[in-house]
């Protein structure tokens, strides 16, 4: 018998051509790190997260060389609301990066995953007031992001003998639109030199660091060079009339991933800088800013997305396929919107993980929810694919394990494959227990009243 | 069903409709079936014929054949009767 391959017709579109519009794929995606992407799926179900350990250390160290071959004091904190999974954690403080972190819940997983509290970078506007008190007793570094936080940490630490060690985060004008200034305090109106002069004022509080965290996904090194000169300056400042020096300047993050944004005419991976590109950028300003070279002082990063959306991959399988009401093929796969949350910002890589001919079709990817949103693509042109298809979504590190919805479906299992290609379950999936295990029914309500 | 007097198809699968301008290409399955339809085949017929060659289901095979049945309807490259 001969193999099969289903009937298409597809026709030509002259003038409107897009040659990027076209396949990326030539050859199917069937192994992540020599494991072949079938057996995977057998073992763990479809769809299944699949995390590279040696990929997200080979993103890692990288990034570290690009700014420790240029600068002499550089460390950076592993963003936790990125991917908080403590496998994904424990890899990048194995490496040596510390823990930067938003919440309570957060500063938590990092503690338990062993992380010293005062290697623990404390952001986010939403800290309570035991939130404070914890990372006062841990000698934690508190980003202070408005004067209430401020005024309220004024008044912990009135409670008891420890020194607050914190930090400001100050918005600014890099010439990025649109300006990110709903966090931390502006350096253009001074409100930023408000807050030093405050703090500097307080004698249990130690002004260790002045963060800032430009913008998501930035395509612009200038920026960055704009704001490390920026708070360079600051510090200059600071020196210049308390006589206080900063310990470290944080640059934030939001550098980019290879994932190609929605609307962007180029592939991402051909329009963003290099890690190598950031580090120039941020290094010669910092070098550049006339703080003598013995008084430099660190460079802390909190890069996420960069360090692990490459290392991610989101296995699914194809439900069905179907026409839409004006021509269109439309694919339904068993993953959507619920689990690749950044499939509404990016037009996400996806490649068949099976055998394909020449032949391609324009089509629509949609998710299996019963929800009109759930769009994961709304243009591709994928080779052919049918019910049972296998497919490998790339770059995925980032976000999806953290900002994915228990919606209609169930989150799945994820996996790690180690540098010697064993597969380890790192995330269990939920199953109608877990959701049910947090539900109380009142009992006249139950449909056995004797539970 | 047959396929339009005036439509045009080469041997690598590229269809020309004159009558509109409009071209189109198909797989090596697709030209096996509009070769049938010229040889005034009936659906049942090529369908028999399809899975006495081919490694397919006859479930998905007649899936696919009302697709791309339709397709070949609304690019006017065949005509029912």
């Amino acid at each position: 018998m001969l193999p099969y391959e289903r009937p298409i017709i597809t026709r030509y579109n002259p003038g409107i051509t897009n040659k990027f519009g076209s396949r990326v794929d030539y050859f199917p995606f069937t192994q992540i790190d020599g494991v072949p992407v079938k057996r995977i799926i057998d073992e763990y179900g479809s769809p299944c997260f699949v995390l590279s350990e040696r990929t997200i250390r080979d993103t890692y160290r990288n990034a570290l060389r690009a700014f420790s071959t240029r600068y002499p004091k550089v460390q950076f904190a592993w963003s936790y609301k990125t991917n908080y999974l403590n496998a994904v954690c424990q890899v990048f403080h194995q490496e040596g990066a510390w823990a930067e972190v938003v919440s309570m819940f957060e500063y938590q997983k990092a503690l338990q995953n062993g992380v010293s509290g005062d290697q623990i970078l404390f952001n986010g506007p939403d800290k309570t007031a035991d939130d404070l008190r914890t990372a006062l007793h841990n000698n934690s570094l508190i980003h202070i992001d408005h004067f209430d936080e401020l005024y309220l940490l004024s008044e912990i630490v009135r409670e008891g003998g420890k020194k607050a060690r914190v930090a400001i985060r100050i918005n600014m004008d890099t010439g990025v639109y649109p300006q990110w200034d709903r966090f931390g305090f502006n350096y253009e109106n001074e409100t930023a030199w408000e807050a030093v002069q405050k703090i500097m004022g307080q004698p249990n509080m130690i002004l260790t660091g002045l963060h800032c965290h430009i913008g998501t996904y930035m395509l612009s090194t200038r920026a960055y060079h704009l704001a490390a000169t920026k708070l360079a300056q600051l510090a200059l400042k600071i020196k210049s009339q308390y006589g206080h020096r900063i310990a470290y300047i944080d640059i934030g993050g939001g550098f980019a991933s290879g994932n190609t944004l929605k609307g962007s005419y180029l592939q991402g991976s051909d329009v963003i800088p290099t890690m190598d590109d950031y580090a120039e950028a941020i290094t010669t300003a910092l070098l550049g800013s006339g703080i003598p070279t013995t008084e430099l002082p660190y460079l802390y990063l909190e890069a996420g997305r960069a360090l692990i959306d490459d290392a991610g991959y989101l296995l699914g399988s194809v439900v069905a396929i179907k026409r839409l009401s004006d021509g269109r093929r439309a694919t339904i796969m068993d993953f959507g919107v619920n689990l690749l949350f950044t499939s509404f910002w990016y037009d996400h890589r996806i490649t068949p993980a099976q055998e394909f001919s020449r032949h391609t079709e324009d089509m629509v990817v949609y998710g299996p929810l019963c929800m009109n949103i759930d769009v994961v693509r709304e243009n591709i042109s994928l080779p052919l694919l049918n019910r049972g298809d296998q497919v490998v979504v790339h770059r995925v590190g980032a976000y999806n394990m953290t900002q994915w919805m228990q919606f209609i479906s169930m989150r799945p299992n994820v996996v790690m494959i180690d540098r010697e290609g064993g597969v380890h379950l790192i995330r269990e999936r939920e199953t109608v227990d877990t959701l049910n295990q947090q539900e109380r029914t009142p009992a006249h309500l139950r449909a056995n009243p004797q539970q | 069903m047959k396929v339009n007097k005036n439509i045009a198809i080469s041997e690598s699968g590229f269809i020309f409709n004159p009558g509109t301008g409009d071209s189109f290409s198909t797989n090596a399955m697709g030209q096996e079936i509009i070769r049938m339809l010229n040889e005034g085949k009936t659906r049942e017929e090529i369908t028999d014929f399809i899975l006495s060659r081919y490694e397919v289901e006859k479930g998905i095979l007649e899936k696919d054949l009302g697709d791309y049945f339709f397709m070949l309807g609304t690019y006017h490259i065949v005509q029912n009767g």
